[in-house]
């Protein structure tokens, strides 16, 4: 067996440290790394299930050229002429503002670092953006507008120490599982730490805190403006830190009390119970060790960046910044969007925390990297580039390591950009996405556990991600790519790099130059000198890094920041409604966000079973009353429409939705859904400041959608679902050993045999084919089996509710050959004994499921505790106790 | 004081359970004569095809003998049929010449093979299918000859056919309509059921109209009405029975295609009632045991005492008593206004089973290959209870039926 690998895990910007033992060529066992800082070993339930998501199956491994006649596999060397080529042509006919490059939190800080230093320094346009645009640049903008420089000034041990943690726009406990436990550790060693959660939606981070203030949709800058003029009113103001460390502060105050007025008044702005938020402004004033966490509840937001400096500017007002347990805390969502900070991926960033627009800084830069130009101005945001692709400005694109198709507002316009786009490269590990099905070349980059750099997590934490498995295929580092495409267009000496070290070391030095004329908080200056073997080595480690020996100093403790004057800025802020509000055509508004088990558009977590356990399928959550109203059913289909586009998505009726609010995740596309791609509704509407769009709010309208059947499938071979067939609705889902699709669909199916034999391949006549069939209900049920064992099995009814329960169904795949009694439990869906049925997952970890842990609470077990003792449930990873919480108090109060 | 007297004619299974009834509900309160044709004591009919098929013997299938009766003071006169009786005199005369009175008669006389009016029917070789004498002959045939043929292809004819098969001729079923058993299965279900029993080596001649039987001396072959003619060395007559009424006409009873009763089984002589094969009743003449016994039950209850008891007709079932087919059929499954098919298939397992259902209540079922719920269908089917709720668990049987619908929904 080969040794442990320390590595950080590829999902969310907690960046946890991940032990991976390779097992096989594309296999490896996954285990927390009890020695990285941000994890200290735990992981959550994506990070364990890290090892199912491996394998080669989708895989892109060769450069392809692909056409509306197919792809054809070409060289490396082609690939590159043709990119470099092609990149070159138009930059030198059009101007290089006609080509971008279009990259992802999710590239290592080397790939990211050589894409920039390519496009500003060499190609001569700052026309590379990034996904991270849509997900924290809001936090970005903030943080330069109030320190001078993108600095996140919070330490993950400030959780520690707090006293009160406020989550706001933070759904923490699924999308940032390891960084909600070390609340909850935190809470439980100092009961009196105060956890209060800001959210429209009552999250299942709700669960275990002390205050949930539902607000209403886009009213942050309203209610943390309110908090502003409390404090000051209350006299909640550390006056000698204002005066000494700020600048601003009067404005800012005089805005928020002008904007504001009373706190009835705030509340009713913020649709809260005026008691519920004074509550929280006393909590908030008498806390002096507070941590405001946020994430992309404040971010995707037409105000998002208002919203961060109305979160700053509390902090400032308060002093409660720079020191341990307090500060403004910007949670990322991505594994190394802030090494893509670090490097400058955004358009609007030069490099090493400097600024495009600043000549000082240009020359520093250009000086550095001694390149023929450098980007003057700021290229095109996400949303404006597409534009721009879509109008033909931009001619050439090289998306790399992200599916814009899918998560881009006004995804169907995107879509539409790429397709009229002259010369689209798409560099990716997956060879079928809503994306690259529109590139013309494609180049086969490596994954996670192939390749190797540095990333930086949530809490400045520079972390080696490292590889376990081989290369597969012709698979490259990015990197690799993007230099030779630099070489091939004529930069050669500026991108001859052999290893990750030597572009990291470039970057650390990059980033001490000239640090004493302009000082910047972000500083590897101790790593400037690295040899691959310490890098192979390097350890976590946060910044500021000056040397191996000087003790890390927290940003901000000297109360010094990045600004000329070295002032923290308070920024006056008038509230702003989202730009899109709902109407009478338009009546509820859509959130859209991630769900606990999976990540962006599902290519690595799609594959995992356990991971789809938890939410199968995509859905629209709907308040009860709002789905009367509007006459959808739970279990239902519904479209949901904007003035983007649509969705067909099930309906999921909860209370944790506020009435004329719904929610969808973000995770769904072309590939496992039929119709599920949120970005398509979503509104391109942007921050005026950072460009993040407005994922949070888009005014929708939703009606039921019909058909006249449902069904769904199970087999050990993926469905080719004809495009234009009676199927009008699907989606697919990993199972172990089986893929799940649950399909609906229009008209009256004729022949039930003959159209399920079709569509699961089993026509041959000898073939084992049982099945039960109830015409007059247009109910049918089969199953497939080979050598006794399931091969697939179709239900089929005019009613979603008719069809059995999946679980027992889904268990059948991993089990021995059938007996003979089983073969009609097959097609009852249901063993004969009703115990056995687990019920629908809700610890993934362990596979335990919601029948048998309400047969336990009914049977006496009251705790999460002894639940956990009891069948090993929430023992793991813990992100399911919330739900363990609910279903206590939800099958005791039955019992009762 | 003394007992009323009660005659029975016939000691078939009718009979057996008649007498058991009675005596369950009021032992000695009749003083009973039993005349039988056959020369011993009550068997049961429904296994003359194990015996036939060799899987069983005559011994083990005697139900009822003489000891049997006088043990409950019942007096059983066997191989001594009646063959007339004087209603005005409540008086019976028998073959031997014994004469006897009565209050209260039983006419339970069973049934006849039906003979087609061919040409050679009445050939040495020419069988029915109806009692021990027959299946002797049967048997004792099957010991030298070769080629049998057995006309129809329904319960009776399908269980001889087996049996001779397994006596080791090559037996031919030869049938008038398209399919076997056509009245107690559906296309689906006879078709596997032919497949099965070709597979044992049974041969089907059909749609076939038997023209006359051939022979000489004996019988060498069947001709049919194409001209054509296959080799047989014993024909079986297996297309059916005729009711057995030929005393109950001389009597003079109400008689159409039996003797005639009311819901009380009581004939137009309301000193004469009427059970079994040979009575019709609300336009029906059943061939099944089921109908019979219930009958019997009815009949009991009434001479008992109880007059209310009423007999409102049988729902059918038949099961097929061929060793390794496992085939069940209940109720109306042929369909009709309002009627729906559950079907389920499992042609690996060989089975196969459709239930009709009409307004939500099981009408219908045929079971094929698995008959383990038949008694469970059978209980819904005579109940009549409303079984909507379940309908979609229905085909699986009592095991997920009753889960009830509650159970799906966690």
């Amino acid at each position: 067996m080969t040794a442990a690998v320390a590595t950080t895990c590829p999902y969310c910007g907690v960046g946890c440290g991940v032990s991976a033992t390779a097992t096989g060529p594309q296999s490896a066992e996954i285990i927390g790394d009890a020695q990285h800082p941000a994890n200290r070993g735990r992981l959550c339930v994506k990070g364990s299930a890290l090892g199912e998501t491996l394998g080669l199956q989708g895989r892109l491994l060769h450069p392809l050229r692909r056409s509306a006649d197919g792809d054809q596999q070409i060289s490396w060397d082609q690939a590159l002429d043709t990119v470099a080529g092609t990149f070159k042509r138009i930059a030198e006919d059009h101007g290089p503002d006609a080509v971008a490059f279009y990259v992802s939190g999710q590239l290592l800080t080397e790939d990211y670092y050589v894409a920039n230093k390519l496009m500003k320094g060499y190609i001569g346009t700052a026309n590379i953006d990034t996904n991270s645009r849509l997900c924290m640049s809001s936090a970005v903008a903030g943080h330069k507008r109030a320190f001078g420089e993108d600095v996140v000034p919070v330490d993950y041990a400030d959780f520690d120490v707090a006293d009160l943690i406020v989550l706001v726009g933070s759904n923490t406990a699924w999308c940032h599982p390891i960084l909600f436990q070390r609340m909850l550790a935190a809470k439980q060693a100092r009961p009196e730490l105060q956890i209060v959660v800001i959210d429209p939606r009552r999250t299942a981070s709700c669960e275990q805190a002390d205050q949930h203030l539902p607000l209403r949709p886009g009213s942050d800058v309203w209610l943390f403006n309110g908090l502003l003029a409390y404090l000051h009113q209350h006299g909640v103001i550390d006056t000698r830190f204002v005066a000494d460390h700020t600048a601003g502060a009067g404005a800012a105050v005089a805005a928020a009390e002008h904007s504001t007025g009373s706190l009835a008044h705030v509340a009713r702005s913020c649709g809260l119970a005026e008691d519920a938020l004074r509550r929280f402004y006393q909590s908030f004033a008498r806390c002096e060790r507070v941590v405001t966490v946020f994430s992309q509840g404040v971010n995707q937001s037409s105000s998002g960046s208002d919203k961060v400096n109305s979160i700053i500017n509390c902090h400032l007002l308060t002093g409660r910044i720079g020191r341990p347990g307090m500060g403004p805390f910007s949670v990322t969502g991505q594994p190394n969007a802030m090494g893509g900070r670090e490097v400058g991926g955004l358009c609007n960033q030069l490099a090493a925390h400097l600024d495009l627009e600043d000549a000082g800084h240009r020359t520093l830069v250009q000086d550095f990297w001694q390149s023929p130009r450098i980007a003057e101005r700021p290229g095109l945001k996400a949303v404006d580039l597409f534009d721009a692709i879509h109008d033909g400005r931009v001619k050439a694109v090289w998306i790399i390591g992200t599916n814009p198709v899918v998560s881009l507002p006004n995804a169907d316009k995107a879509r539409a950009a790429l397709q009229r786009c002259e010369f689209v490269v798409v560099s990716d590990v997956v060879r079928d996405t809503d994306t690259t099905r529109c590139a013309h070349i494609l180049l086969p980059a490596l994954a996670w556990g192939e390749k190797d750099g540095t990333v930086t997590n949530s809490e400045r934490c520079v972390s080696r991600q490292r590889a376990f498995l081989p290369a597969p295929g012709e698979a490259q580092a990015d990197w690799w790519a993007l230099a030779q495409v630099g070489q091939r267009m004529g930069f050669g000496a500026a991108f001859d790099y052999q290893q990750p070290h030597q572009i990291f070391r470039e970057h650390a030095q990059l980033s001490a130059h000239r640090q004493a004329e302009i000082p910047r908080q972000f500083n590897l200056a101790g790593l400037a000198d690295l040899d691959a073997q310490a890098y192979a080595a390097l350890q976590p480690l946060q910044w500021p890094y000056l040397s191996a020996t000087a003790p890390v100093e927290r940003p901000f403790a000297n109360g010094r920041y990045s600004t000329a004057d070295g002032r923290a800025r308070l920024l006056p802020l008038l509230p702003r409604l989202p730009v899109n509000m709902a109407n009478d055509e338009w009546p509820l508004v859509l959130n859209s966000g991630r769900l606990r088990d999976q990540w962006h558009t599902m290519t690595r977590t799609g594959r995992s079973p356990r991971l789809a356990g938890h939410r199968p399928e995509p859905e629209l959550e709907i308040h009860p009353q709002d789905a009367l109203m509007w006459g959808l059913r739970h279990g239902g289909l519904a479209r949901i429409s904007s003035r983007w586009g649509q969705c067909v998505v099930r309906v999921r009726t909860t209370t944790e939705q506020v009435r004329r609010q719904v929610f969808m995740a973000i995770h769904w596309n072309d590939q496992n859904a039929s119709d599920a791609r949120v970005g398509a509704l979503v509104n391109p509407v942007v921050d005026p400041v950072s460009g993040e769009p407005e994922f949070k709010h888009t005014p929708v309208r939703v009606e039921p959608f019909f058909v006249d059947w449902y069904a769904f499938v199970l087999t050990r071979h993926a469905l080719r679902i004809p495009r234009a067939s009676d199927i009008a609705w699907w989606t697919a889902i990993q199972g172990e050993q089986f893929r799940r699709y649950e399909l609906a669909g229009r008209g009256r199916i004729e022949d039930f045999s003959a159209w399920s034999r079709a569509l699961l391949s089993a026509q041959a006549p000898d073939a084992d084919w049982l099945e039960a069939s109830d015409v007059a209900e247009l109910q049918y049920r089969a199953a497939h089996l080979v050598e006794d064992r399931i091969e697939s099995c179709v239900f089929i009814s005019p009613r979603a509710d008719d069809l059995p329960a999946r679980e027992w169904l889904s268990g059948l795949f991993i089990q021995a050959p059938l007996q003979e009694l089983d073969r009609i439990s097959l097609l009852v869906g249901q063993p004969a004994t009703p115990g056995a049925d687990p019920g629908p997952q809700v610890c993934a970890c362990f596979g335990v499921g919601r029948n048998t842990i309400c047969a336990a609470i009914r049977a006496g077990t009251a705790s999460v505790e002894t639940l956990g003792a009891q069948l090993r449930c929430g023992t793991n990873c813990g992100s399911c106790v919330p739900e363990l919480k609910a279903l206590i108090a939800q099958t005791r109060s039955e019992v009762r | 004081m003394s007992r009323e007297r009660l005659a029975v004619v016939g000691n078939g299974m009718a009979t057996a359970r008649a007498m058991e009834e009675l005596h369950r509900r009021a032992p000695g309160r009749y003083e009973v004569d039993i005349f039988g044709a056959e020369p011993h004591g009550a068997y049961n009919r429904i296994l003359l095809s194990p015996v036939l098929a060799g899987e069983k013997r005559v011994e083990e299938i005697m139900t009822h003998g003489a000891d049997w009766y006088a043990q409950r003071g019942m007096r059983l006169h066997s191989g001594d049929p009646v063959t007339a009786v004087d209603r005005a005199r409540r008086e019976l005369r028998t073959a031997s010449g014994r004469s006897a009175h009565y209050d209260q008669l039983l006419l339970a006389t069973g049934s006849l093979p039906f003979v087609l009016p061919v040409p050679g029917r009445e050939l040495p070789g020419v069988v029915g299918f109806r009692d021990i004498a027959d299946v002797e002959a049967m048997i004792e045939a099957s010991k030298t000859a070769r080629y049998a043929v057995v006309i129809g292809g329904g319960l009776l004819g399908l269980e001889a056919a087996y049996g001779l098969m397994r006596r080791g001729m090559q037996v031919t079923v030869v049938h008038l309509m398209d399919r076997i058993l056509e009245r107690q299965l559906d296309m689906p279900a006879s078709q596997l059921l032919q497949a099965h029993l070709q597979k044992q080596g049974l041969r089907f001649r059909m749609p076939a109209k038997t023209a006359a039987v051939l022979g000489q001396a004996r019988v060498r072959a069947v001709g049919f009405d194409d001209g054509s003619e296959i080799p047989a060395d014993l024909v079986v007559m297996a297309a059916g029975i005729v009711p057995n009424i030929a005393l109950a006409r001389s009597m003079g009873l109400a008689c159409e295609r039996g003797a005639v009763v009311d819901d009380q089984l009581l004939s137009s002589d309301p000193a004469i009632s009427v059970i079994g094969e040979c009575a019709q009743h609300r336009k029906i003449c059943y061939g099944l045991v089921a109908p019979l016994y219930e009958q019997a039950a009815v009949w009991a209850q009434r001479l008992a005492g109880d007059t209310d008891a009423r007999y409102l007709g049988s729902v059918l079932a038949t099961r097929l008593k061929v060793t390794g087919v496992n085939l069940y059929s209940a109720g109306e499954f042929n369909g009709g206004e309002h009627c729906d098919d559950l079907v389920f298939r499992d042609p690996r397992r060989g089975v196969y089973k459709r239930l009709v259902m009409n307004q939500g209540r099981l009408t219908g079922a045929v079971l094929y290959g698995d008959t383990r719920d038949a008694n469970w269908y059978f209980d819904l089917l005579s109940s009549g209870r409303e079984v909507g709720a379940v309908r979609n668990r229905l085909l699986f049987g009592p095991a997920y039926a009753g889960l009830g619908a509650g159970a799906q929904a966690a």
